[in-house]
C-alpha cells in the first residue's frame, strides 16, 4: 500500500497554455533619481575630491541610472572628521533624544517606502513585490526596533555601563542596499557613535536618498556619512586610522583582507560574510510547503541572499516526489521586469555577478551535473539567470562547495540524521540551515548539531529586527539584529 | 492502485497561509483580467438551496444561467445550476440541450445524517429525474471517528448510484477543522471514484476558504501524478466577488495548470458571485460601475 503523497509518476502540468498575466508594472512617475549624486559629508551633498564620478546602472536594461561619486581616501578623511566632530555631541545627548530622531526616522521611511521600493528595485534587479513586502518594511522595522533602545541602555545590559564606541566605518553589499544600511546606522546611531558608510559601487541610489531623508529629519550635521566608491574607497574606511569599528557586510574573501589588515590595531569589527546554507528535508516533512520553503530559500532575491538556502538534502525515499514537485514549481516563477508586481525572479545584480553565475552553470555541467532550467523567456537586455536546480551532485563538487550567490540549488540525497548533519557541516561557511520535519523534537536534535548561525525549521529566510543574525566559522564574526546587534555597538 | 489511508500526510498550516497571500499579490490586470472573468463566469454553479424555493425561482434562475445578460450573447453561460432532488426535473426542461447542467445535491444535504440505503435511493432518483452531476456529501461523524473505509465505501456506493452523472464529493471542510483532515477526505474520495472534490454546502461557517482549497488542489495534483487522472475542484460558500474569484483561479493556474481552467475541471459554487462578475465585465468595457439594479437578482 502506497499514500498518495509518496507516489511519484513522470507526469508533468502545463503552466502555460490558457491563461496568462499581462504585464503590471509598478507606476513610476512620482520618483525622482537625480542625474548625478554626490558625497554626503557633513549634513551636506559635497562634490568629491577626487572629481571623479562612475554610473550606477539598471541591470534590468543596462541603462545608466545616475552618475555617482567616487570618494578617495581624502574625501574619507573629510567623511571621517565630520563624524568625528559630531560624535561628541550626539553621543552626549540624552537616550531619548536620538531615539526621536530614530523614530522620525523610521516613519519618514514608511511614508515614502513606495518611492524607495520603486529606486530599490530599478538600481538592483530585484522584484518589487520583494523590495516593496520585505526589504523596505524591515528597514523601517530597524529603525523602530532600536529607536526603542536609545533611552534603555542601561537596561539592555544590566549592571554595567555602555558607552558608544565612537566612530564606525560601515561597509554594506549590493543585495539588499538600504536594508543593510538600516542594519548597520539604527544600532550605531542608537548607541551613540556616529557613522562613515560605504554602499557597494553597484547599489548607491537608496544609500543616498536616505541621506536626503535624514536631512528631512533634521539628523545633526555629520552624524551619518555616506561616501561612495568601490575597494579603493571601502579600504580607505578600513585604513582610516580615526575610525574606532568596522561592520562589514560583503564576501569572505574581502573579510579575511579586512581582519588581516586590522589585527594589530585597537578597533572593534564585525563581519558579516558568505554562506552556503544547508536546507534539509525529512520524509515526514510537509512536503507541499517544504518545495515552497525550497523555492523562497534560494530564489529569495536571485539567490543574492548570504544565507540562502543554496544545498537542497533530501531524505532518499521522497527525493523523487520532491524533484518532480520542485521541476513543475521551478516552471510556474515568472522571470522578467523587476518593476511588475508579477514578476517573481528579477534581474541579476550586475554584469560582474551575471558572469559569475554563467561561471558556476559551466562549472556544473563540466562536472557532468545533472541541470534543470524552467522552458521560460529572458528579455533580451539585461542581466538575467533562469532558476537553475542541479542534481545528483558530489559533496566535493565545486558547486557545491562555493558561494554562487545567484538563483542556482543543488541537491544531494541522505539516510540519515547523522548523514544530513555531517554533509550540512561540511563547508567553510556556517550562516544558515533550515530543517524540514513534522517532528519537533528532530527540529530541536538537528538544531543543536547544526554549526549556523542561523537555523530555520519549516520555513526559510525570515528576518526579524529583533533577532540576530550572524555566521559559525567563515561567514562571519559578530551579530547584528537584536539585543546582539546592539552589543557590537558599545564598550563597557 | 491501492491507498493507505491510516497514515496521515502533515500539512502545515503556517506554510499553506504563507502561499495563500503570496498567491494574493498577483495583479491581473487589462485582457488578462478580462478573460478570467468570464472564464470565472462559465465556472459558476448556480445555486438556490433553501427550504422555500419554488419552481418558478428554479426556472429563473435557469434562464439566468443560460443568458446572465440579456442582451449580450457574447457573455457565456454558466457551468450548472445547482438545486435540491425535487426541482431537479423542472430545472432539466429548462436546460435541456442548452450545455448547461444539472447539478443536485443529494445524500441528506446537508447534514449527510441517513441511512445509506436512503441516499443510494435519493441519488438514483436524482439520476432518473435527469440531473447531471450529483453533489453528494460525507457523512463527518463517522470521518471523525476515524472510519475511514466506512467514507471510502460510502463514496464508492454513491459513485456506483450515480451511473452516468459525475459525482462531486462534499467534504464539508468547515466540520472537518483540521488541513490534515481536509486532505485525507480528499484523498479518500478521489481513490472512491469522486469526479470532483468540494469544499462545502455553505450551510456551514467557514465554507470555502483559500488555505482549504489550496490543500485541496495539492492533493488533486497528488492524485494526477500518482495516476494520470484528473479530478475537478469545487469551491462553494463565501465566494462573492470577482476579486475573490480571481484568486482563486491564480491558485488553480500555479497549482495544476491550464489544463483545469475550464469549467469541466474548476467550478465555483456560488449565487451571488454572478451578478459581481458581470458587472466587473460590464465595468471593463465602459470603465463606469453600473447600478446592482440593472443585473437580475435570481
Amino acid at each position: 500500500m502506497k499514500t498518495l503523497e509518496k507516489t511519484s509518476s513522470g507526469l508533468r502540468l502545463d503552466f502555460n497554455g490558457i491563461w496568462g498575466y499581462d504585464a503590471a508594472p509598478e507606476d513610476t512617475g512620482h520618483v525622482t533619481i537625480a542625474p548625478k549624486y554626490e558625497l554626503f559629508i557633513g549634513g551636506k551633498f559635497v562634490p568629491p575630491d577626487t572629481k571623479r564620478y562612475f554610473p550606477s546602472v539598471n541591470p534590468a536594461n543596462e541603462q545608466t541610472l545616475s552618475q555617482i561619486a567616487e570618494a578617495g581616501e581624502e574625501d574619507v578623511d573629510k567623511a571621517v572628521k565630520a563624524a568625528r566632530k559630531a560624535f561628541g555631541p550626539w553621543s552626549k545627548l540624552p537616550g531619548s533624544e536620538r531615539g526621536k530622531y530614530l523614530f522620525r526616522i523610521a516613519r519618514l521611511i514608511q511614508e515614502r517606502a513606495r518611492e524607495f521600493a520603486i529606486i530599490e528595485s530599478l538600481d538592483g534587479g530585484k522584484p518589487i513585490r520583494e523590495s516593496r513586502d520585505v526589504d523596505v518594511p524591515l528597514v523601517a522595522a530597524h529603525f523602530f526596533y532600536y529607536a526603542g533602545w536609545a533611552d534603555k541602555l542601561e537596561y539592555a545590559f544590566p549592571g554595567r555601563t555602555p558607552k558608544p564606541i565612537g566612530v564606525a566605518g560601515q561597509i554594506i553589499p549590493w543585495n539588499f542596499p538600504l536594508l543593510m544600511a538600516a542594519w548597520k546606522i539604527a544600532p550605531a546611531l542608537a548607541a551613540g557613535n556616529t557613522v562613515v558608510l560605504k554602499p557597494a559601487e553597484a547599489t548607491s541610489i537608496t544609500a543616498l536618498k536616505l541621506a536626503e531623508l535624514f536631512q528631512d529629519a533634521g539628523l545633526p550635521a555629520g552624524v551619518v556619512n555616506i561616501v561612495t566608491g568601490a575597494g579603493a574607497t571601502g579600504s580607505a574606511i578600513v585604513n582610516h586610522p580615526d575610525i574606532d569599528k568596522i561592520a562589514f557586510t560583503g564576501s569572505t574573501a574581502v573579510g579575511k583582507r579586512i581582519m588581516k589588515t586590522l589585527s594589530g590595531t585597537t578597533k572593534k569589527y564585525t563581519l558579516e560574510l558568505g554562506g552556503k546554507g544547508a536546507n534539509i528535508v525529512f520524509e515526514d516533512a510537509p512536503i507541499d510547503q517544504a518545495v515552497e520553503g525550497i523555492v523562497n530559500a534560494i530564489f529569495f532575491n536571485q539567490g543574492h541572499v548570504c544565507c540562502a538556502g543554496s544545498r537542497l538534502f533530501v531524505q532518499e525515499g521522497i527525493a523523487d516526489k520532491v524533484i518532480h514537485k520542485l521541476k513543475d514549481r521551478l516552471d510556474t516563477l515568472i522571470v522578467g521586469d523587476p518593476l511588475d508586481k508579477n514578476t517573481d525572479i528579477g534581474a541579476i545584480n550586475s554584469k560582474m555577478q551575471y558572469d559569475k553565475v554563467q561561471e558556476y552553470l559551466k562549472i556544473g555541467l563540466e562536472e557532468g551535473v545533472e541541470m534543470y532550467q524552467p522552458n521560460c523567456s529572458l528579455p533580451s537586455k539585461g542581466y538575467w539567470c533562469k532558476p537553475t536546480l542541479f542534481l545528483n551532485v558530489a559533496q566535493s563538487s565545486r558547486i557545491v562547495q562555493e558561494e554562487i550567490f545567484g538563483p542556482v540549488l543543488s541537491m544531494q540525497t541522505f539516510r540519515t540524521p547523522e548523514e544530513a548533519i555531517e554533509k550540512a557541516n561540511n563547508t567553510p561557511f556556517g550562516l544558515s540551515a533550515g530543517v524540514w520535519t513534522d517532528k519537533g523534537s528532530k527540529i530541536f536534535k538537528m538544531t543543536g548539531k547544526l554549526r549556523a548561525g542561523v537555523v530555520w525549521a519549516n520555513t526559510f529566510n525570515k528576518f526579524d529586527a529583533t533577532s540576530p543574525f550572524g555566521g559559525y566559522k567563515e561567514s562571519g564574526v559578530g551579530r547584528e539584529g537584536g539585543l546582539h546587534g546592539l552589543y557590537s555597538y558599545v564598550k563597557f | 492502485m491501492s491507498f493507505d489511508f491510516s497514515t496521515t500526510i502533515p500539512i502545515d498550516a503556517v506554510g499553506v497561509d504563507e502561499r495563500v497571500a503570496r498567491f494574493n499579490t498577483r495583479s491581473i490586470k487589462k485582457e488578462s483580467k478580462n478573460f478570467a472573468l468570464r472564464l470565472a463566469l462559465s465556472m459558476v454553479d448556480l445555486t438556490t438551496l433553501e427550504g422555500m424555493d419554488s419552481p418558478g425561482k428554479v426556472r429563473q434562475l435557469c434562464r439566468k444561467a443560460m443568458n446572465p445578460l440579456p442582451g449580450r450573447e457574447d457573455i457565456p453561460r454558466v457551468g450548472a445550476v445547482c438545486v435540491y432532488p425535487n426541482f431537479v426535473a423542472i430545472a432539466k426542461k429548462e436546460l435541456l440541450g442548452t450545455g448547461v447542467n444539472v447539478a443536485s445535491v443529494a445524500t441528506a444535504f446537508p447534514s449527510g445524517h441517513a441511512s445509506l440505503e436512503s441516499k443510494i435511493e435519493e441519488v438514483k432518483f436524482c439520476v432518473s429525474e435527469g440531473a447531471d452531476e450529483i453533489d453528494m456529501v460525507i457523512s463527518r461523524g463517522r470521518f471523525l471517528q476515524g472510519e475511514y473505509n466506512y467514507t471510502f465505501d460510502e463514496v464508492a456506493a454513491i459513485k456506483e448510484a450515480c451511473g452516468p452523472a459525475h459525482l462531486k464529493v462534499i467534504l464539508e471542510t468547515g466540520e472537518l477543522h483540521t488541513l490534515e483532515n481536509v486532505r485525507k477526505a480528499s484523498d479518500i474520495s478521489m481513490a472512491a471514484g469522486a469526479d470532483f472534490i468540494k469544499t462545502s454546502t455553505g450551510k456551514v461557517t467557514p465554507a470555502a476558504t483559500q488555505p482549504v482549497t489550496l490543500v485541496m488542489l495539492e492533493a488533486i495534483r497528488d492524485y494526477y501524478y500518482a495516476t494520470g487522472k484528473r479530478i475537478g475542484m469545487k469551491p462553494a460558500g463565501g465566494i462573492r466577488d470577482s476579486k475573490t474569484a480571481l484568486r482563486y483561479l491564480v491558485m488553480v493556474k500555479e497549482t495544476l495548470g491550464a489544463d483545469w481552467l475550464n469549467p469541466h475541471m474548476f467550478r465555483f459554487g456560488a449565487s451571488v458571485l454572478a451578478n459581481d462578475l458581470l458587472m466587473q465585465i460590464i465595468k471593463l468595457e465602459t470603465g463606469v460601475y453600473g447600478s446592482a439594479d440593472y443585473y437580475s437578482k435570481d
